[in-house]
């Protein structure tokens, strides 16, 4: 057959092989990622969503260090379980500017995508400690050195200024804050601005009091500050229930 | 088997030949296999007519299956294919099981569900996922309270009150425990004296003298006040939240955990000396229906202490 005769033709001349084998995966590839930048009605245009502060975002660095996404996703999917313990499904908008995104796919512990101002502070402190002292039948390791070890801040500019390569739009220039100030708000605005970073952080952390104690600025006060936050940016009750079902 | 049983099948070989002599059989699939994979190869086919899945240019193939699902406002409408509207569809059929009775608990005032038995199960079920899911966090699955964090639910002490009017308002705007710290105001021995006091008025054993120079400060309006809050007789406030302290009820000071009398006048003195500032319970008012909130209402009451 002189389909075999190619076959062996191929398999012979490993350089052929290697040259074949990559065009058929990266038309795969281009297929299946090339159309991802180029919808643009997927992502969801809501009002509400924005970049971290600074003190969140070193709290979602927390939260990566520790490996919480191991047992814990931030995706509720569409399914009546999920909406009814865990509320609205998740939109691609909400996740838009995290890198990496936190969705996972496997759950030990429950769903955190709208877990933020749903138990208060002390909660969160008291729970992050040693969880079984507010849930008995919790299996989530004690997380105690979070409370004690102080806040490193050191690498929060070179930190934001990654994020903003990658598109996340926190400002450097005056141009840029003026964009943030006309997209999020003056208010949100200040908060994305790089050049203030390190003293918006200590502003939010001291004024949110996320760990009980104003005066040291703890890993604690960073990782809560990110938890109270999560899913709480969209304001749900201004959209009909089949407004999002146009972008899918 | 046999070499010579092997090659009496007479099965082709790939025609290549290694060191001479070595030789690779071209056996064909299995039939059941082949046709289970052209089978996958035609379901994929139709999977993508019908569903939405192909991107393409600047958006995607919606396939040609629709789905009708009845929106907030009761209007039937019919949409490409989704699983966002598939939702709509399954919460819809969900919540026509517990519609009826949601709707009776939203339209009835709460002496008249209280006395209705079928509404009665309904709360003690529907009630029951809701509490886990939202309050036994904190208040603990059957509503024991943590002493320390959160009170006790099913008891019939309440900080600001145990009416359903009131368990209902504590729900959805949230509650902030506050007493201010006394440590700078007063000296050690006055807080000493102030919590001899707030002890003996759960007859616990104290020194008397103690209890009746604290007695004086608590009724003091320029040192203290604590009778502001607390009231004259100790009993509090429900108002603004201040506990009766002359129950044997304790949330903040671990009194009947302290095993000898000093270790009961330290850890009131703890509370006097840098006060509160916790007992922060969020508001669910924006997380949970209103209807949902009654019904938690009713079930909190129901555990044991309501008035």
């Amino acid at each position: 057959m002189n389909f075999n005769f190619k076959h062996e033709w191929i398999e012979t001349n490993v350089g052929l092989m290697m040259v074949i084998t990559m065009i058929v995966i990266s038309i795969g590839g281009l297929v299946e990622i090339v159309p991802l930048f180029l919808i643009k009605d997927t992502v969801e245009k809501v009002a509400g969503v924005r970049p971290y502060t600074p003190l969140e975002s070193r709290g979602r660095d927390i939260y990566l260090r520790e490996g919480c996404y191991l047992c814990h996703s931030q995706m509720i999917r569409p399914l009546v379980e999920e909406a009814v313990r865990y509320g609205h499904y998740s939109l691609a908008a909400e996740s838009q500017y995290d890198h990496p995104f936190q969705w996972g796919s496997k759950r030990t512990g429950p769903d955190l995508a709208r877990v933020g101002k749903k138990y208060s502070n002390e909660w969160q402190v008291q729970h992050l400690i040693a969880p079984r002292s507010m849930v008995p039948e919790s299996v989530m390791p004690n997380y105690p050195w979070l409370l004690t070890t102080p806040l490193n801040t050191s690498d929060l500019v070179d930190r934001l200024k990654a994020l903003r390569k990658v598109g996340v739009p926190y400002s450097l220039t005056e141009a840029e804050y003026q964009r943030n100030v006309k997209q999020f708000g003056a208010k949100t605005a200040e908060m994305l601005h790089i050049p203030d970073a390190e003293k918006n952080l200590v502003k939010q952390a001291q004024e949110g009091n996320y760990d009980g104690d104003r005066n040291n600025i703890t890993e604690m006060d960073a990782l809560v500050a990110y938890l109270q936050v999560l899913g709480t940016m969209v304001d749900f009750s201004k959209y009909d229930a089949d407004h999002f079902a146009k972008f899918r | 088997m046999s070499k010579e049983k092997l090659q009496s099948q007479a099965v082709q070989t790939t025609g290549h030949a290694w060191d001479g002599d070595l030789q690779e059989y071209n056996n064909p699939l299995p039939r059941w296999w082949v046709w289970a994979f052209y089978a996958t190869i035609v379901f994929a086919i139709a999977y993508w007519v019908y569903f939405p899945a192909w991107p393409i240019a600047n958006g995607f193939t919606h396939g040609l299956g629709k789905i009708t699902y009845t929106d907030d406002k009761g209007v039937r409408k019919t949409t490409d294919w989704n699983t966002r509207s598939d939702l709509m569809v399954d919460l819809n059929a969900h919540a026509k099981l517990q519609q009826p009775y949601f709707e009776k608990v939203e339209a009835l005032p709460f002496d008249k569900i209280a006395k209705d038995p079928d509404l009665n199960n309904f709360i003690a079920s529907a009630g029951k996922p809701l509490f886990a899911d939202n309050c036994a966090a904190c208040h603990q699955t059957g509503g024991a309270g943590k002493r320390g964090f959160a009170p006790n639910l099913a008891d019939d002490d309440w900080l600001y009150g145990g009416t359903y009017e009131k368990i209902q308002e504590t729900i959805s705007g949230g509650r902030h425990g506050y007493m201010p710290p006394f440590g700078e105001a007063l000296s050690g021995e006055q807080i000493a004296q102030l919590a001899s006091y707030v002890l003996s008025l759960s007859g616990e054993q104290v020194d008397a003298s103690q209890a009746e120079a604290g007695k004086a400060l608590f009724h003091s309006e320029t040192a203290t006040g604590c009778y502001y809050c607390h009231g004259n007789d100790a009993k509090g406030r429900q108002v603004i939240g201040a506990p009766n302290l002359t129950d044997k009820i304790w949330l903040w000071a671990d009194v009947p955990g302290a095993a000898t009398p000093q270790k009961k006048l330290a850890a009131v003195e703890t509370v006097i000396k840098h006060g509160l500032n916790k007992g922060v319970m969020p508001a669910w008012g924006q997380r949970l229906k209103p209807e949902q909130i009654k019904v938690l209402a009713v079930y909190v009451h129901e555990l044991g202490g309501g008035k």
